[in-house]
């Protein structure tokens, strides 16, 4: 006898197969295969970088480049020790004395804001261009400086109370937006790319021809998806409270559930987009002209209200724009999902009408 | 065993496939006895692949019947797939995973079986257990998919071209393996278009050209069908044109003469009178020989001699 046979054994007659034993739960098709594609996915190390390290960077660096700058100080040119003197007084205003030449050279090409130059009789001029805000509002200042220093008295005395609380700045804004960009990216490419992907090894059609039941394997994805989920939802926030005090003022299972419906959806739709497509660029091709229309109108870096109101239903109807709706809504406002209800609504409908049309088109082949 | 002897394994009737505007599998009709080695032979688009997949039941037949250890796809399927063991023609595992991973994964679709390090050991992968697939050689590749395919204990084992593109000490490799396991007792249907292997691992071949059987028995009666038992093949380099083809024929003991770019082949049946008279011949047509060899009639041979082609042109 062979070492085959005898690890094989004996062949057994037709309706004498032993029947199915109790398995561990580790031997079940779908803990194996949960486990696969989380394996996968960790493995995969660009996978990892789109998912954790992009929304971070991304975050970091719009955090930064919007950051709110505490009293911004305007730099200005002048032409006379006089002048400067004068302006020197405004604790906004940054002034260098600086020869004609020199200083128009500056205002020209940005260096300052504005340029104060002698006019005739006493008079100032400034030079300045109106279409920038910080001209403007050098404008603004300079003026007041060059009037005090003349001896001119205010007749209504003013205090200032500054607000700045977390939760409406950018970055209050921009960290709702990254989370529901990063749900929709990973599932739509978490689903998309590796289905397509197992499609095309001809994965798909060696798994269909053992007896895993193929609902398991559709279902296997959701449960990876959920595990990083927690992951990906938790280093976002983690990183926006940690770094910028951004708020979640909202219920934080509430929070959970939005995330957990949101990338539900993606995944349907991801699932979708990859029905059919038997190369990865066909697929990518279909996630793109899917995705970058919303990433432009949900309102991820900017507010979806500056789109014209015609559009408006069209937006609102878009899964993104009801996921970062959602999101924002319970990290901002604090809203709870009974005041959430329409976004989630919109967010089912879309999970439901992508899983029935994927089911209905998927090709294991 | 006896009791599955008396019934065929697999027994296929009028089977049809056409895609778009190629028939695939044109009327053809098997019968796989239990325990035997079937090989399905031909070349490149014969209809070997789509036949197999539809027995596998992963492809449709237009028309025809599949009956796979006395069951049917359409009422059995779940038992079926428990039963069988399937490799396919370049199917890629996933390369993150590694050979263990792999074959926990398949061996967790199925009721029983050998278990994962059980079935590393039955194609001699332990050393490459921890390994992830996509740093296994080709044949190791091949072993990997073989061990997918016996981690359910099949009783009928599928393989589609299980050495195509593999170094020959890999292929004995696999052939070796693939003996063991006949020797088990179980029924393989393997298709290939290497006639060694078939030669080497089949009780019974049958051979297929565009979609229809066109041979089928041992090989070797298929080899006596062609009542040639040699194969003397010549070159007469640059004065092939000046050959005598009809005068070759008439020669005692050679059978056919079949001519392609300067080489020669003829079906021989008495070697020793043959050669010296076909050494006479072309003494007397003044052709000089830059080549000859013999060697003993091949599946090979029967498949030029049936379609006046060469199994591997494409």
């Amino acid at each position: 006898m062979s070492e085959t046979a005898a690890i094989l054994g004996p062949q057994v007659a037709v309706g004498e197969r032993k029947a199915p034993r109790g398995k561990r739960l580790a031997e079940h098709p779908l803990v194996q295969l949960t486990i696969v594609r989380f394996l996968e996915t960790l493995r995969e190390p660009e996978a990892l970088f789109w998912i954790f390290a992009f929304p971070i960077l991304l975050a970091a660096g719009l955090g930064i480049a919007f950051r709110n700058r505490p009293a911004e100080v305007l730099k200005i040119a002048t032409i006379t020790p006089e002048l400067t003197q004068s302006l020197q007084r405004e604790k906004l205003l940054a002034v260098q004395q600086l020869d004609m030449a020199t200083a128009e050279e500056a205002l020209r090409t940005g260096k300052v804001a504005l340029l104060a130059v002698p006019g005739p009789n006493g008079a100032v001029v400034y030079r300045y261009d109106d279409t920038n805000p910080e001209g403007r509002a050098a404008r603004m200042l300079a003026d007041r400086a060059v009037q005090q220093a003349a001896g001119r008295v205010d007749p209504v005395s003013s205090t200032d109370v500054l607000m700045r609380e977390p939760g409406s700045r950018y970055i209050d804004f921009l960290i709702p937006g990254l989370l529901g960009m990063n749900l929709m990216g990973s599932a739509i490419w978490g689903m998309g790319f590796t289905v397509v992907d197992a499609r095309r090894k001809k994965l798909l059609k060696r798994l269909v021809a053992t007896p895993m039941p193929k609902q398991y394997f559709l279902l296997s994805y959701v449960l990876s998806r959920i595990l990083m989920l927690v992951a990906e939802v938790g280093i976002v926030l983690g990183f926006g409270a940690w770094i910028f005090h951004v708020p979640v003022r909202g219920s934080l299972l509430h929070l959970a559930v939005v995330c957990l419906l949101g990338s539900l959806t993606f995944s349907a739709l991801g699932l979708l987009l990859a029905s059919r497509a038997k190369t990865i660029e066909a697929a990518s091709g279909l996630m793109n002209a899917v995705m970058l229309p919303m990433w432009i109108a949900s309102g991820v870096f900017f507010s979806a209200q500056r789109f014209p109101d015609v559009v408006q239903p069209i937006i609102k109807a878009l899964p993104l724009t009801a996921a970062i709706d959602a999101l924002r809504a319970n990290m901002l406002q604090g809203a709870n999902l009974v005041q959430l209800a329409p976004q989630m609504a919109v967010l089912s409908a879309w999970l439901v009408v992508c899983f029935v049309l994927a089911l209905k088109l998927f090709r294991w082949r | 065993m006896s009791g599955l002897a008396s019934k065929p394994a697999l027994r296929v009737t009028g089977l049809r496939k056409a895609y778009q505007d190629v028939v695939a599998v044109n009327g053809l009709d098997l019968e796989v006895r239990a325990g035997e080695c079937f090989g399905l032979l031909g070349p490149n688009g014969a209809g070997k692949t789509t036949t197999v997949e539809i027995c596998e039941g992963l492809t449709a037949p237009d028309s025809g019947e599949v009956e796979l250890l006395g069951l049917h796809w359409a009422s059995d399927e779940k038992q079926l797939r428990q039963r069988l063991g399937i490799q396919l023609q370049d199917t890629q595992l996933s390369e993150k995973l590694t050979v263990y991973e792999t074959l926990r994964l398949f061996r967790s679709f199925f009721d029983q079986g050998p278990g994962a390090d059980e079935a590393i050991a039955l194609v001699q992968l332990e050393e490459k257990k921890n390994s992830r697939v996509g740093n296994l050689s080709g044949g190791q590749k091949q072993r990997l998919a073989l061990a997918c395919a016996l981690v359910g204990d099949p009783d009928f084992l599928f393989l589609d071209e299980p050495t195509t593109g593999l170094d020959p000490q890999a292929r004995r490799q696999l052939w070796e393996l693939i003996e063991q396991f006949k020797s088990s007792g179980r029924t393989i249907l393997l298709t290939t278009h290497y006639m060694d292997e078939a030669e080497r691992l089949c009780e019974r071949v049958a051979i297929m050209d565009n979609g229809k059987q066109i041979a089928l028995g041992t090989a070797r009666e298929l080899i006596a069908s062609i009542c040639a038992e040699h194969m003397v093949a010549f070159s007469a380099g640059t004065n092939a044109g000046a050959l005598d083809i009809p005068a070759l024929r008439k020669i005692n003991g050679i059978r056919d003469v079949r001519s392609e770019n300067g080489t020669v082949e003829m079906q021989v049946t008495e070697l020793h009178l043959a050669v010296p008279a076909l050494l006479a011949e072309l003494a007397r047509q003044s052709i000089p020989l830059t080549e000859l060899s013999t060697h003993s009639a091949t599946l090979e041979d029967v498949f030029v001699s049936l379609t006046g082609r060469h199994l591997r042109d494409e």
